[in-house]
C-alpha cells in the first residue's frame, strides 16, 4: 500500500484525500472529492480514505464500489416502492374475500379483473411480499446500506479522532465560513476561548492553534439510523417464515365454542355475546352528523371466554378445557393469553340459529296452527314426532339455499344464511307422505294434493363474530430497529458537529469554522465569541448550486 | 353561547388575527425607506398577533374537544383545521429561530388557504367509530400533522427561493413550472370560492344513480357541470347537467367530487387569469421584487433545516405511531393499504432529499424543487388518497 506521509509528520493510508491530521490536501487525490474544481474544501468524510473510492480494479473492489454509492442505494429503494405500490393494486392473495366465487388464485384474479388480473397473478404479484425476488430485493438495500456505511464510517471514526488543533493554511482558508485579522490580542484570544467554552465547546490547543468543537456525536447519527434500518429489513425477512408469524381467521357464533385455529388444536373460543351499538341518534351533540351519514356504530364487542385443552398430549383424547381468560374482545382492545392476540375483526348479522314452524290446514284460510316444530339449524334432526300425532321427516336440508348452474337446488356454504328444507309430513295415523318445499319466502307443494301445509311461524337469529388471531414475534425486533432509527435521526438531525479552527499568524489570527448543518447556528455561536474584539467575523462563501 | 359556537366563533377569530397578523409582516417590506427599526416592530407585532391567533385557534381545538367528547381530529374538517394549526405553530417555532419576517408573508397565507379549505367540509360534531376510538389516534394524528406542519414550512422557504432566485426576465422552462406550482394554489382559492358562494346561495341539487347493484343518491353543493355516472337528476327547477362523468371513476359520490374538480379548476382559472391580468406579468414575476431584501442563502439553509427537523417527527408519527395504533386496532402495524403506502413514500422522498443534499450536493434551487414536490406529496395523500383512493383511513 501506497501510504502517504503528510509535511506535518503524519502517515496517511492511500487514498486520503486531506491529511487526518493537519488537513492539508494532498496532491494527486484531489479529484475524488471534487476539491480540485472548486475553492472549498468538500468536508463530508473530512476528506478520509474510503476504500470505494481507492480501489477500483478486483471485482470485490467493483462489488464494494457498486454498493457503497448512495445512487445505487437510492435506485434501490426506489425500485422497491414501485414494485410495492404495485402489489396494492389488487389483493393479495391472503386478502382474496372470504365470499369470492373462487378463492383459487388461479381463477379468482382472472374472473375478477380480467387481463390485467390474469397477468398480474402470472408474475405473481399475487403473493409479492414474500416472493424471493422481493426478499432479494430488501435484502440487496441491506447489503447496501451495509456497505455504504462500512466504507465510510470506519475512515470518518479514524479521521476525527486523528485530528489536530494544528492545522494548515490551506485547509483553513479554503473552508466555508473563514476570515483573517491582522492584529489580535492575546486576552481577546482568551475570551474568546471563554465563550466558546460558555457555548459547550470542547477546546484544545497545540502551540497557540486552537480547535474548538462540539456535537462530535452527531456525525454518528446516519450510521445508527442505517443499523436501525438494517434490523427493521431482517425483521421483515423473518415475518415472511410461519415460525415468527401467524395470521388465521375464525369464524364464531354465539353460544358456540370452537378450536382456534393456528394454535395447533390448543385453545378454543367461546362467543358468549357479540354486540353492535350505535351512537344515539337523539344525542344532542351528534344529531345533525347522524342525520346526514345515518347511524354510526360506537362499538363492536365480543364477549369471549379462552379455553385451554390440557389434554392435547394423546392424539384422538376427550379434549378437556380448561378457562384461562375471559375477556370483552373489542376494537383497539384485542385480547391478549400466552403470546397470542385475538382482534375483533368482522361480523355476520342475522345468520339463523332456529326455526319454527307450524302446521294447518291448507285449504285453512286463517292458518290456524294444528301443530308446530323448532328446528334448530346447526343440529337439525332428521325426523320430529309432534304432540298430535304428526310426524316430519327432514328430506333435505340446504343452509344456504341457492338454485346452480344445472337449476338444482344445493347449498352454496354450510352457514344457515338462507335455509330451505324439503320436509316429508306424515299426518296422524297415515304412512304415506305429504312433500313440501319450504325456505324463506319459498313454498312449494309439490303435488298440489297436500292436506296439510307447513309454514314459517317463528325464527331465531344471531351474530357470528370474526375474529384474527395473530403471533408476532417478530414485532419486538421491528420496535428496537425503529426505536434506534429514531435515535439515529435524531441525534444526526437536532445535533450538529460544529468546528471552530483559529490559527495564529504573525501578529493576527486566522478563523476558519465548518459544521455539517445549521450554519446559521455557527455563525450565531462566533458572533457571540468573537463579540467586543477586534476579530472580524467570519465571511460565508458558500458556492450554492443552482 | 353555546360550546360549538363558541368554538366556530374562536376559529373565525384566528383566521382574522392571521389576516391581520400577515398584513403587519406584509410592512416589513413595505417601506423600504423607513428605519430598520420600524420593520423590526411591525415584525414583532406581527409575531404577536399571531401567537395570538394561534392561541385562539387552540381555544376552538380545546372547546371542540369539550363538546363532543373526543379529540377534534375524526374527519376531514377537523384533521385540515389541525394541520392548519401546526402549520402556523411551525412557522412561530422557525421565526423564533431565524426571526425572518417575510417568511410569515407567505407562510401564513398559505396557512389561512389550508383552513378555508378545511371549512367547506362538513363541520357537525360527528360521531366516533370504533376504529378511530383510541388514544393512538390522538398521537398518531397530532404528531404526523407537527411533522407535515414543519415540512410545510420548508415548502414555503423552498418557493420563496425559487421565486427570487429564478429569471423571470423572459419566459423558460422553470419559470413556467414556477408558476403552475403558484396556479394550482390558485385552484385551491377556486375552490374555496366557488364552495362559499353556492353554499350562501344555498344550492342543492339531489341525483340518482347506480353504484354497482346499489342504487344511490348523491347531493351536489354547486351546479352539476358533470352528473354521475348514468345518474338521473331528481331536484326540479335547477339547470341540467352538461355531460356525465365517465364510467372508470368508480366508489361512491365519484360523480359529485368530480364536478367539484371542475368548478375548482374553472374559478380557479378565473381568479388566476384576472390576477394576471391585473398585475400584467406573471404572478411569480409580481412577488420576485419583495424578496429583493432577503438573502438566498438563508431561505436555502431554512428550507434544509426544516426538512431536518420534520423528518424525524413526520416519523415517528407517520410511521412509527401509526405502526404501533395499526397494530393494536387491527393486529397488523403495516397492511400496505394506500394511506400508509403514500406515508411510505412521503419518507422514503425526504429520505432522498435528505442523500441527495448529502452526498450528491443538491443544494438551492435543486434542493427548493424538492421542497416543493415534497409537500406536494404530503397534499396528495391528504386529498387525493383520502377523498378518492379510500382506504381504511377514509375520512370523507
Ligand atoms: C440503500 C440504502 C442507503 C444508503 C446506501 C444510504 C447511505 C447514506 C449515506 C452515505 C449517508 C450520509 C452519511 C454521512 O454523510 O455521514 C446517509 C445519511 C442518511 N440516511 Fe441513508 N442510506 C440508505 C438508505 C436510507 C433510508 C432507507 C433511510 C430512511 C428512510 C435513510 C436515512 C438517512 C438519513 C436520515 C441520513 C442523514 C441525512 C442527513 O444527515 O442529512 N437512509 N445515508
Amino acid at each position: 500500500m501506497n501510504k502517504i506521509k503528510c509535511e506535518c509528520g503524519h502517515v496517511n493510508p492511500e487514498g486520503t484525500v486531506l491529511c487526518e491530521a493537519c488537513g492539508k490536501p494532498i496532491e494527486g487525490n484531489q479529484h475524488i472529492d471534487g476539491n480540485d474544481k472548486k475553492l472549498l474544501l468538500n468536508m463530508r468524510y473530512e476528506g478520509s480514505a474510503r476504500r470505494s473510492q481507492t480501489y477500483r480494479k478486483s471485482i470485490i473492489d467493483k462489488v464494494w464500489s457498486f454498493f457503497s454509492s448512495v445512487k445505487v442505494g437510492v435506485w434501490l429503494i426506489v425500485i422497491a416502492l414501485v414494485a410495492s405500490m404495485i402489489g396494492t393494486l389488487f389483493p393479495q392473495q391472503q386478502f382474496i374475500p372470504q365470499n369470492a366465487e373462487s378463492r383459487d388464485p388461479a381463477v379468482y384474479y382472472e374472473a375478477q379483473f380480467g387481463i390485467i388480473g390474469k397477468i398480474y397473478y402470472e408474475l405473481g404479484f399475487h403473493e409479492m411480499y414474500s416472493s424471493w425476488w422481493y426478499l432479494l430485493l430488501l435484502g440487496l438495500i441491506g447489503v447496501s446500506l451495509v456497505i455504504c456505511s462500512l466504507d465510510r464510517f470506519i475512515p470518518l471514526y479514524k479521521a476525527l479522532k486523528i485530528q489536530k488543533p494544528k492545522r494548515h493554511e490551506t485547509f483553513l482558508n479554503r473552508q466555508r465560513l473563514y476570515s483573517e485579522t491582522e492584529a489580535v490580542s492575546e486576552t481577546e484570544i482568551e475570551q474568546v476561548k471563554e465563550r466558546l467554552r460558555k457555548q459547550r465547546y470542547k477546546i484544545t490547543e497545540q502551540n497557540g492553534h486552537i480547535l474548538a468543537e462540539k456535537g462530535r456525536f452527531s456525525r454518528w447519527g446516519p450510521y445508527v439510523n442505517h443499523i436501525g434500518l438494517i434490523i427493521i429489513l431482517l425483521a421483515a425477512i423473518l415475518r415472511s417464515t410461519p415460525i415468527m408469524f401467524t395470521d388465521e381467521y375464525v369464524w364464531v357464533r354465539e353460544g358456540e365454542t370452537t378450536v382456534i385455529p393456528g394454535t395447533k388444536g390448543e385453545y378454543y373460543i367461546e362467543n358468549k355475546k357479540f354486540y353492535v351499538d350505535y351512537h344515539n341518534p337523539e344525542d344532542e351533540r351528534f344529531k345533525d352528523a347522524i342525520e346526514q351519514s345515518g347511524m354510526v356504530e360506537s362499538n363492536f364487542q365480543t364477549d369471549a371466554v379462552i379455553y385451554k385443552d390440557t389434554n392435547t398430549g394423546l392424539p384422538g383424547a376427550e379434549s378437556e378445557l380448561e378457562k384461562i381468560l375471559e375477556y370483552p374482545i373489542r376494537m383497539n382492545q384485542p385480547a391478549k393469553f400466552d403470546g397470542y392476540t385475538l382482534y375483533q375483526s368482522g361480523y355476520q348479522p342475522n345468520e339463523f340459529s332456529s326455526m319454527t314452524f307450524k302446521i294447518h290446514e291448507t285449504d285453512d284460510e286463517d292458518a290456524t296452527a294444528v301443530d308446530s316444530f323448532t328446528v334448530d339449524l346447526f343440529e337439525p334432526e332428521s325426523e320430529y314426532i309432534l304432540d298430535n300425532g304428526f310426524r316430519i321427516e327432514m328430506e333435505q336440508y340446504y343452509p344456504d339455499y341457492y338454485l346452480d348452474d344445472d337449476g338444482e337446488p344445493a347449498s352454496e356454504t354450510n352457514f344457515p344464511r338462507n335455509p330451505a328444507f324439503v320436509f316429508l309430513v306424515y299426518p296422524p295415523e297415515s304412512s304415506s307422505p305429504e312433500v313440501s318445499f319450504i325456505g324463506i319466502g319459498r313454498n312449494v307443494d309439490a303435488t298440489g294434493e297436500n292436506e296439510y301445509k307447513i309454514g314459517i311461524q317463528d325464527f331465531e337469529t344471531h351474530f357470528v363474530s370474526g375474529l384474527t388471531l395473530r403471533v408476532d414475534r417478530t414485532l419486538i425486533f421491528f420496535g428496537l430497529g425503529a426505536a434506534i432509527f429514531m435515535i439515529g435521526v435524531i441525534q444526526g438531525m437536532y445535533w450538529q458537529h460544529r468546528r471552530v479552527w483559529i490559527h495564529p499568524k504573525n501578529n493576527g489570527l486566522l478563523l476558519a469554522a465548518h459544521t455539517n448543518k445549521n450554519w446559521f447556528g455557527l455563525s450565531k455561536d462566533i458572533e457571540k465569541a468573537i463579540e467586543k474584539t477586534n476579530i472580524k467575523m467570519v465571511e460565508d462563501r458558500q458556492e450554492l448550486d443552482k | 353561547m353555546d360550546l360549538v359556537n363558541l368554538s366556530s366563533n374562536l376559529l373565525f377569530v384566528a383566521f382574522i388575527l392571521y389576516l391581520i397578523a400577515t398584513l403587519f409582516f406584509g410592512a416589513t417590506i413595505r417601506d423600504k425607506r423607513s428605519k430598520r427599526n420600524g420593520k423590526e416592530i411591525a415584525g414583532k407585532i406581527g409575531i404577536t398577533i399571531t401567537i395570538i391567533g394561534f392561541l385562539a385557534q387552540l381555544g376552538y381545538f380545546i372547546t371542540r374537544w369539550m363538546a363532543s367528547g373526543h379529540a377534534p381530529l375524526g374527519n376531514m374538517f377537523e384533521f385540515v383545521t389541525f394541520l392548519g394549526m401546526a402549520m402556523v405553530l411551525a412557522f412561530i417555532i422557525i421565526y423564533f429561530m431565524y426571526r425572518l419576517s417575510f417568511l410569515g408573508l407567505f407562510a401564513l397565507p398559505l396557512a389561512m388557504i389550508m383552513i378555508a379549505y378545511a371549512s367547506m367540509f362538513p363541520s357537525e360534531l360527528a360521531p366516533l367509530v370504533p376504529t378511530l376510538n383510541s388514544n393512538w389516534l390522538y398521537i398518531h394524528v397530532s404528531t404526523v400533522a407537527v411533522g407535515q406542519g414543519i415540512l410545510f414550512i420548508s415548502f414555503v422557504a423552498g418557493l420563496m427561493y425559487l421565486i427570487k432566485q429564478i429569471d423571470q426576465r423572459k419566459r423558460t422552462k422553470k419559470n413556467t413550472w414556477l408558476e403552475l406550482v403558484l396556479y394550482s394554489i390558485f385552484l385551491f382559492i377556486g375552490f374555496i370560492v366557488s364552495s362559499t358562494i353556492f353554499s350562501i346561495m344555498d344550492y342543492e341539487a339531489t341525483f340518482e344513480y347506480q353504484d354497482g347493484t346499489q342504487i344511490l343518491e348523491t347531493e351536489y353543493r354547486l351546479p352539476p357541470i358533470a352528473a354521475p355516472n348514468n345518474g338521473e337528476l331528481l331536484t326540479d327547477g335547477v339547470r341540467e347537467p352538461w355531460f356525465e362523468a365517465p364510467a372508470w371513476m368508480q366508489g361512491a359520490d365519484a360523480g359529485r367530487k368530480f364536478n367539484t374538480v371542475i368548478w375548482s379548476v374553472i374559478t380557479g382559472t378565473i381568479i388566476y387569469g384576472l390576477t394576471v391580468l391585473t398585475l400584467r406579468k406573471r404572478v411569480g414575476a409580481a412577488l420576485q421584487p419583495l424578496l429583493r431584501g432577503v438573502k438566498a442563502d438563508l431561505l436555502d439553509e431554512i428550507m434544509y433545516r426544516s426538512v431536518a427537523i420534520g423528518f424525524p417527527i413526520f416519523t415517528l408519527g407517520g410511521l412509527v405511531f401509526a405502526a404501533i395504533w395499526a397494530q393494536i386496532a387491527w393486529g397488523r402495524f403495516w397492511g400496505w393499504d394506500p394511506k400508509e403506502v403514500w406515508a411510505l413514500i412521503t419518507w422514503f422522498f425526504y429520505a432522498a432529499f435528505l442523500h441527495l443534499r448529502l452526498s450528491r450536493g443538491w443544494h438551492g434551487e435543486k434542493s427548493g424543487w424538492l421542497a416543493v414536490i415534497g409537500f406536494g406529496i404530503i397534499l396528495f395523500n391528504l386529498i387525493v388518497v383520502n377523498l378518492i383512493l379510500a382506504g381504511l383511513h377514509s375520512y370523507a
